[in-house]
């Protein structure tokens, strides 16, 4: 079992990458040298059930999207603080466990709060 | 440590061939059919002259499509999906990195994820593709907060972020003595015994709930039904990838494979005991030294990675039954599920998993 | 010159689809409008659906037809009686039993044979029906379960359906469009030995609509996605003129079968279920789901009793000829008639006008029940969600066939 960590330890993490990304160009390169390029007005307009497309797709999204990736932003950076004090969690003994439990307290009061604003309520 | 990354290299197209597979089997199973037949020995040979097919075809770029979004989605989930494969531990002694954060790393590789569609979606221009991003990136983000909640609890009993070492303590070759449900007072040592008493979800028994919040969390991940939004064919036809044809479809039809497997694979590592025989010891009945070998032998590699992939294969197949049964959400329940349930559950979980580990102190 | 063409031809007709009714000028700011169908897997073949939407919620919903017309109603006035079975078939192409059943009686009832159609014949067109009944309901709950996202019933229900479509191509060599129920009498008369297989199918099918009761009418998240989705109020429902489940759905019992006791239903007993609401509201799209399950277990039992009297009142006989009341010559008086029966999808009815002096209708018009049901869509799906929208085409069971004709 490691017991030091090295940056070395990251290299794996890039060959992985590298091989993922060629395999990727090595597919393309076969598929675009065996396979056909035609070109045609139909084939190349965007996909809408066979009728001509009215508009833009990229039209202004739903809020609601936004709320939640905002929401997200708030969750995850929690729960991220969360990690390096689990992985202590032992060291910190209950004072740490305490110390946590009063910080989550307060951000469910403020997921509480966005609840009860009907932030998640999608129907109307 | 460079042989397990090619070990994984062939082993994940190696898994998604036997995935699609089991998948079609399955299903044709579930549903009074015989699957795939007619290409090689029971259709064994039918996911080749898929991809062969698919090879051959055309690379179509919409006109209206921005380009190099467009063309670069699938690169980014694809290479992001097979990259979280170098910190998963394969048997005791072997796996890819040894990298203190693997956790961390496979959370982090998990909303790359996102970024891919969010690409795919946007770049292809498409109404269908748009609606289907963005719901995939609404799905994904929402279920990212349960499924880092359970993977917290563990974390809080493992105390390390590392996968191998997490392996480790789950089993009798554990560096540290385990104790029945991880109570010390109990006085009970099962580190000789292992096997799944010393498994994650026996040593704090609220992790098997979170096992199933991770679970779930994990399907939305994956975008599988019933969370299968993003891709609802019934309503917007191929979602995100429905302008992709070719070899990029492909793509991303392997990375969805993989996925699932990588799911399963860290579920089995977290919560079911990763490389460990689910034998215990009892008394002379020496099961689990028998079904396991040593760390760093030939015969422990291989008994290992057996057991693991038993068991994250055991999970696809849950998966693949879930999603043949069961009828697909609809967005406002999809989002009721993640946040309204899912997550303050995994806040309880992990509430009552930190008293149950002060407790075994 | 003028003889010679027909119709000025140019490129664009081929290509062109009918324009929107909502345009850049007529939209909101945040509003799109999203294009569902033709080429679309859950509008049920080739319905068009021209979606408003702001967000993932529903503005408006305009239905687009006219892709698989076929000109049922011109075809028919240039064809004598008996030829036009056939393109009844076409029309509802997954009950064309009942089409034909429906258009049959209208017939002869405008000859006035009605009374004269031997019983065992009558027996053998309600079995009949009854059978392409449940092949239709089976198609409609199985596309219904696919659109909400459950894969397994469809192809558990398409099992099922062979099983009656193999029996009916048994009866009439054919699978889907049969031309088997003639203007007084039938094709053939009944293989020997189907009543035999029939009545094993029965045995066998009951335990499977049980399966598919858990499967779709049960499942938690089937009722979740199908409940208070989609009401239709029994007076809206009776405003736009809908019929058969999507009607008994909104709970009002009203069923042909019952109100207008035509061939041998009156000495059948059945039971003609309607929406209660018992999962949400009453008339949402799991009640129009619930009627459709519910009918399948009275087609049952229709077929049931139909083959008791087949095996027993009106057995076989040697010298039984189901084409000895074909009239030889189909002329009607000069009238207009309209005759109606109960199809799988609701009221089907043929409105004729004759002359007295020919064997091909003036005038032939369908009153097609999917075209009603159809007119509800932007009805029940504006303000809800664009999902929810699947939900609500799929549970008013539409067949193209019949909407364009």
């Amino acid at each position: 079992m490691n017991t030091t960590y090295l940056p070395s330890d990251f290299l794996p993490i890039i060959v992985q990458f590298v091989l993922a990304a060629a395999f990727i160009v090595v597919t393309m390169i076969v598929t675009h040298r065996i396979g056909p390029i035609r070109k045609s007005k139909k084939k190349d307009d965007p996909f809408e059930c066979g009728i001509e497309v009215v508009g833009d797709a990229r039209t202004p999204i739903s809020v609601k999207y936004f709320l939640v990736a905002i929401l997200f932003v708030l969750f995850d950076v929690e729960v991220i603080f969360m990690y390096p004090w689990a992985v202590n969690f032992k060291k910190l003994g209950m004072l740490g466990f305490v110390e946590m439990v009063l910080f989550m307290t307060l951000l469910l009061a403020g997921f509480y709060y966005i609840i009860r604003k009907g932030v998640l309520k999608w129907e109307e | 440590m460079y042989a397990t990354l090619i070990i994984f290299l062939l082993m994940v197209p190696g898994f998604v061939v036997v995935g699609v597979y089991l998948e079609r089997k399955i299903s044709a199973f579930i549903q009074d059919r015989m699957g795939p037949m007619e290409v090689g020995k029971w259709g064994l040979l039918q996911l080749i002259a898929d991809l062969l097919k698919l090879l051959q075809k055309e690379d179509i770029v919409p006109k209206a499509a921005d380009k190099w979004l467009f063309l670069g989605a699938p690169f980014v989930i694809f290479a992001a999906v097979f990259a979280a494969y170098a910190v998963l531990p394969l048997a005791p002694g072997l796996s890819g990195s040894g990298a203190a954060v693997g956790v961390f790393y496979l959370l982090t590789i998990v909303s790359v994820d996102v970024i891919g569609i969010l690409m795919a979606g946007w770049g292809s221009n498409n109404k269908y593709a748009l609606f289907g991003a963005m719901r995939s990136g609404a799905q994904i983000i929402s279920y990212e907060i349960p499924l880092g909640l359970s993977i917290l609890c563990v974390v809080m009993l493992n105390q390390t972020l590392d996968l191998q070492a997490i392996s480790f303590q789950q089993g009798i070759y554990s560096p540290e003595p385990v104790y029945l449900f991880g109570l010390k007072d109990l006085g009970v040592d099962v580190t000789q015994m292992g096997g799944f008493l010393s498994w994650n979800i026996v040593r704090n028994p609220f992790l098997f709930l979170a096992y199933i919040v991770f679970f779930i969390a994990s399907l939305a991940e994956c975008n599988r039904a019933p969370f299968d939004l993003p891709e609802g064919e019934s309503e917007l036809v191929g979602g995100f990838h429905t302008e992709y044809s070719g070899m990029r479809y492909a793509l991303l039809m392997l990375s969805e494979y993989g996925m699932m497997l990588l799911v399963s694979l860290l579920g089995a590592i977290l919560f079911l005991g990763s490389w460990n025989t689910p034998l215990p010891n009892i008394g002379p009945l020496r099961l689990a030294d028998w079904t396991s070998g040593e760390p760093g032998t030939w015969l422990g590699y291989l008994t290992g990675a057996f057991w693991l992939l038993t068991k994250a294969l055991l999970a696809v197949l849950v998966q693949m039954w879930v999603r043949w049964t069961l009828p697909r959400l609809r967005v406002d329940q999809l989002m009721f599920l993640g946040w309204k349930v899912l997550t303050p559950v995994g806040l309880v979980l992990f509430f009552v998993s930190g008293v149950w580990r002060l407790l075994g102190v | 010159m003028s003889n010679t063409q027909q119709y000025d031809y140019q490129p664009g007709h081929l290509t062109a689809s009918e324009p929107n009714k909502y345009g850049p000028g007529t939209l909101k700011k945040e509003e799109m409008v999203l294009n569902m169908g033709p080429q679309h897997p859950s509008t049920h073949g080739v319905l068009r659906l021209e979606i408003v939407t702001d967000g993932e919620v529903v503005v408006d919903v305009v239905p687009h037809l006219g892709y698989l017309h076929r000109c049922f109603e011109k075809h028919a006035e240039s064809l004598p009686f008996n030829q036009i079975i056939p393109y009844v078939d076409r029309m509802d192409y997954l009950a064309a039993m009942n089409s034909e059943h429906a258009y049959v009686m209208g017939v002869e009832r405008m000859l006035g044979i009605e009374n004269d159609i031997p019983k065992r014949v009558e027996y053998i067109r309600v079995l009949v029906a009854e059978l392409n009944r449940l092949a239709s309901h089976f198609i409609a709950i199985g596309t219904y379960a696919m659109d909400i996202g459950a894969y397994t019933p469809f192809l558990w229900l398409v099992r099922d359906r062979e099983h009656i479509l193999g029996m009916l191509e048994w009866t009439c060599g054919s699978r889907m469009l049969y031309n088997y129920i003639w203007i007084g009498g039938l094709f053939y008369d009944l293989p020997v030995g189907f009543e035999e297989r029939c009545a094993e199918f029965v045995r066998y099918l009951k335990p499977k609509l049980v399966e598919l009761h858990q499967l779709v009418v049960e499942n938690k998240i089937f009722i979740q996605r199908t409940a208070h989705v989609g009401v239709l109020p029994m007076a809206t429902a009776i405003n736009y003129g809908c019929a058969g489940p999507v009607l008994r759905g909104s709970g009002l019992r009203y069923d042909l079968r019952r109100v207008d006791a035509y061939s041998v239903y009156p000495e059948l007993d059945f039971d003609i279920p309607v929406g209660k609401g018992e999962a949400g509201t009453r008339g949402d799209c799991w009640d129009r789901n619930w009627v459709r399950v519910a009918e399948c277990w009275e087609s049952v039992k229709i077929i049931e009793q139909c083959l008791k009297q087949l095996n027993g009142k009106y057995v076989r006989t040697r010298d039984f000829d189901p084409q000895a009341m074909v009239p030889k010559k189909i002329r009607p008086k000069a009238m207009d008639f309209y005759a109606r029966a109960e199809s799988a999808k609701g009221e089907l009815g043929f409105f004729f006008r004759t002359d007295g002096r020919s064997d091909v209708p003036v005038r032939c018009k369908a009153r097609a029940c999917s075209f009603h049901n159809l007119s509800v869509i932007a009805e029940l799906s504006r303000g809800g969600l664009l999902a929810d929208l699947v939900a609500v085409i799929g549970s008013l069971d539409l067949v193209m066939g019949e909407v364009d004709r």
